[in-house]
């Protein structure tokens, strides 16, 4: 491991007594108070996340769009210039490469935003596959990522933002002026909660950074590390790469169905083997659960029903919005039903568990 | 931030002993480590202990932690509150945060005194 990749809000984290962790290549911080008082900020008023490290990989030309709908399941000719996309993009055998973001920029113009610890794995897939007259280029380094969460965000940004926030809606985007600097204003996030995403250009971000806390200080709004982010995904039933996906889950196991065009015009790769999974009905699902015992399931612990493996924990915490210990963990399918309780083996020991509805948090919407 | 009438470990616990009676806990740089703590498991009453095994478990949001006995010996008792409050050790780690009682039968002969431990993690702060 060579040295840690620094974002351009580094020592403003550092100044405001973040610990700092390594994700993902990056030295990022992971908490500046303390993950549940940061988490309870965002569900209750609004949190700022440093999310710089995420990939920006830029796509652009006549050949953009065929490139892309090659690329991802879902179908990216639904979206026109404002609009974003989620999407998986798998293998040919229907494991996943990454799941990342389609912003639509111009009609041959295109972001896909991936994830940090993927992004040379995702370039260098992407330019494998790169044909026509299109070009793939890589601007993580030159792009900076801000994240607004919580249902204060709207009033917050409002303060310092050109654009009218009511017009965006979620998974739309507008380029604005905010504190000053270009930034495209996307409605999306990664919380479960109300909130936006800003990009600028990385050297930018600490203005916007800067005057983001300013303007939220009368709200409630708080900087946020990966801890907090983490919880809130989770909670939210927000897939992380490299737990409930990876290249060995599908989509179509990790309950991402909705995001899987399969009558979409395009061959894409991955298609036949999805087709296939779905005709036979998957063999595994990711499923939900809440800890009867005492016991927190963590990644990689193993799921049982009657002494028998059925299943894997992807992700497990106390959950601080619910106040409860809960799961999420693949297992077949036969046993992915609602109210089924399972045992999860924690430190050599049979923990009883409940598999119940996802998310576990949803947020009351106005 | 180290009292001084306790005794620490490499491993971050500190112990009060008073005649053959210890109690355990885990210090103010472990609790600060660890971050919010959401779960404990205890060990049984009567169980017995050799110096340096794991005891007990201490859980925060991100990490799973064993506690190791900086003594030989029994049991005697174990902070209930810990169960409903585990924030209780990120709290007050040396008062209302302490994990269990032990009848000691042999000390660990590695234990440092306030000032030696404050060297030891001012070293590993760096």
């Amino acid at each position: 491991m060579g040295e840690l990749k620094k974002t351009t809000l580094n020592e403003l984290h550092k100044k405001l007594g973040a610990k700092m962790v390594e994700f993902g290549g990056w030295e990022m911080p992971v908490q500046y108070t303390g993950i549940i008082e940061e988490h309870k900020a965002v569900r209750r008023a609004a949190g700022l996340f440093d999310v710089s490290h995420m990939g920006e990989i830029l796509v652009k030309g006549p050949g953009a769009l065929p490139l892309i709908q090659k690329l991802i399941t879902n179908d990216a000719t639904k979206i026109t210039i404002g609009q974003a996309l989620y999407s998986p993009m798998c293998y040919p055998s229907g494991g996943i490469v990454d799941d990342l973001l389609v912003y639509r920029l111009g009609d041959d113009e295109y972001w896909l935003v991936v994830n940090a610890g993927n992004k040379d794995k995702d370039f260098r897939w992407i330019k494998d596959h790169q044909a026509g007259e299109v070009t793939v280029e890589d601007i993580s380094d030159e792009t900076g990522q801000i994240a607004l969460q919580g249902p204060r965000s709207q009033e917050i940004l409002s303060q310092i933002t050109d654009i009218n926030l009511e017009e965006i809606k979620y998974f739309r985007f507008a380029w604005a002026e905010t504190a000053g600097v270009k930034t495209l204003v996307s409605r999306t996030g990664y919380t479960g909660e109300d909130g936006f995403e800003l990009y600028m250009k990385a050297k930018e971000a600490p203005q916007v950074w800067q005057a983001l806390l300013l303007a939220g200080k009368d709200f409630g709004l708080v900087p946020v590390g990966l801890g907090a982010r983490d919880t809130l995904r989770f909670e939210a039933r927000l897939p992380l790469y490299g737990h409930e996906l990876n290249e060995e889950y599908t989509p179509l196991e990790a309950g991402l169905g909705i995001f899987v065009a399969l009558t979409k015009a395009e061959n894409f790769i991955g298609k036949e083997a999805l087709l296939k999974q779905k005709a036979e009905g998957v063999p595994r699902k990711l499923v939900g659960f809440e800890m009867l015992d005492r016991g927190i399931p963590r990644a990689g612990y193993k799921i049982e029903k009657n002494n028998i493996s059925i299943g894997e924990v992807t992700s497990g915490s106390f959950a601080p919005s619910l106040g409860k210990n809960l799961g999420l963990g693949y297992v077949k399918s036969a046993e992915a039903v609602l109210d089924n309780e399972i045992t999860v083996i924690i430190r050599d020991k049979g923990l009883q568990a409940r598999i119940i509805k996802t998310p576990f948090y949803k947020r009351e919407v106005k | 931030m180290y009292p001084s009438h306790l005794k620490y470990t490499r491993e971050h616990e500190w112990i009060s002993i008073e005649g053959n009676k210890a109690v355990i806990g885990i210090t103010e740089y472990a609790q600060k480590a660890l971050g919010d703590v959401v779960f404990v498991e205890l060990p049984e009453l009567e169980r017995k202990v050799e110096i340096g095994e794991a005891f007990g478990v201490v859980e925060s949001v991100k990490a799973v932690s064993d506690i190791y006995a900086p003594c030989s010996g029994t049991i005697t008792a174990v902070n209930e509150a810990l169960l409903d409050s585990p924030e209780l050790i990120n709290q007050d780690p040396y008062g209302d945060g302490w994990i269990i009682e032990m009848e000691i039968s042999e000390l660990s002969g590695d234990l440092l005194s306030a000032e030696e431990y404050e060297d030891l993690i001012a070293q590993e702060a760096e």
